[in-house]
């Protein structure tokens, strides 16, 4: 207990510092990295919960699909000479203001309800041979198998959307036209002519 | 013991950042979209301890669409800065006011 206790506090304090990375680096490509760093802590706390699958899919998805697409983008776009001009807005001291004035009174809000409603506080204790994994498949496949199939095809949407968004045409692109080639017929293109045979002179 | 408060206190600060981070960054929209995507997981944070907590699996469920609703917007959200850097050859957040908004 005391040795997760000391892990939790780690890994809060690392996500922490890389959050802060990713709101405060004047680099955009650092900021890729700390969020990077940021997903990752939050895979090892989610793991730490016992929420073994989704923190493998927290790896898997966000840092190894996502957050390259993030840098992919960065590092296409040239946004050198924007880094360097990169500051703080004049709505700066105001907004740190009310998020700390934020930050304050929701923490206190949580401990404020210690040992009562909100509980002990403590995560529900599963059995032996519990299995994240299958417990959440059992679900997702019965009870919200309507919303996992919409889920399917909102990833179908952003594939189309993304694509016809970046999409350009170029003049001059010689490209095959797939429905004419299907829809010719052989009469269209080739004639039989009907002639006698020809003696050699 | 670590447990349900001390998750809510740690997506709360998250969450906080991250506000701060959308107002303070007004010179980049990359950096934007970066601060929503950490806001996405203070709140898969919060789904996660009040899962753990009840001890049913729904809220997991949840984080789960929450991951994929927040990879598709990712994907459309950096295709259209992709068209808009093509088009204004900038990204600074205070240039892209032809709206007036």
């Amino acid at each position: 207990m005391l040795f997760q206790a000391i892990l939790f506090y780690i890994f809060s304090v690392v996500l922490i510092g890389a959050a802060l990375g990713v709101v405060f680096s004047r680099n955009p490509v650092h900021a890729v990295m700390f969020l990077v760093l940021t997903f990752f802590q939050s895979a090892m706390l989610w793991l730490l919960a016992e929420v073994e699958f989704l923190a493998i899919v927290l790896v898997l998805v966000y840092v190894g699909a996502v957050m390259v697409l993030f840098l992919f983008v960065v590092m296409m776009l040239d946004i050198n000479v924007e880094a360097i001009q990169r500051g703080l807005t004049r709505y700066a001291p105001l907004s740190i203001v009310v998020a700390l004035l934020m930050a304050v009174e929701l923490v206190q809000l949580i401990w404020l309800r210690s040992g009562t409603d909100i509980g002990s506080g403590t995560f529900a204790v599963n059995p032996e041979g519990y299995s994240n994994t299958k417990a959440l498949g059992a679900v997702l496949y019965t009870e919200h198998v309507y919303a996992f199939e919409i889920a399917a095809v909102i990833l179908l949407l952003a594939i189309v959307a993304a694509i016809t968004l970046t999409m350009r045409k170029r003049p001059g692109l010689k490209v095959q036209n797939i429905s004419a080639q299907v829809a010719v017929r052989a009469e269209d293109r080739l004639r039989v002519v009907k002639m006698d045979a020809e003696k050699k002179q | 013991m670590i447990g349900l408060q001390h998750y809510l206190t740690l997506s709360a600060m998250l969450f906080v950042l991250s506000i701060a981070g959308i107002v303070i960054n007004r010179r980049n929209l990359i950096l934007l979209l970066m601060c929503i995507e950490l806001m996405l997981l203070a709140v898969n944070f919060n789904f996660i301890a009040f899962s753990r907590h009840l001890g049913d699996e729904t809220g997991q469920v949840f984080v789960f669409f929450i991951l994929t609703v927040a990879a598709a917007e990712a994907a459309i959200g950096l295709a259209i800065l992709v068209v808009l850097f093509r088009n204004r050859r900038s990204i600074n957040v205070q240039e892209l006011n032809t709206m007036k908004g």
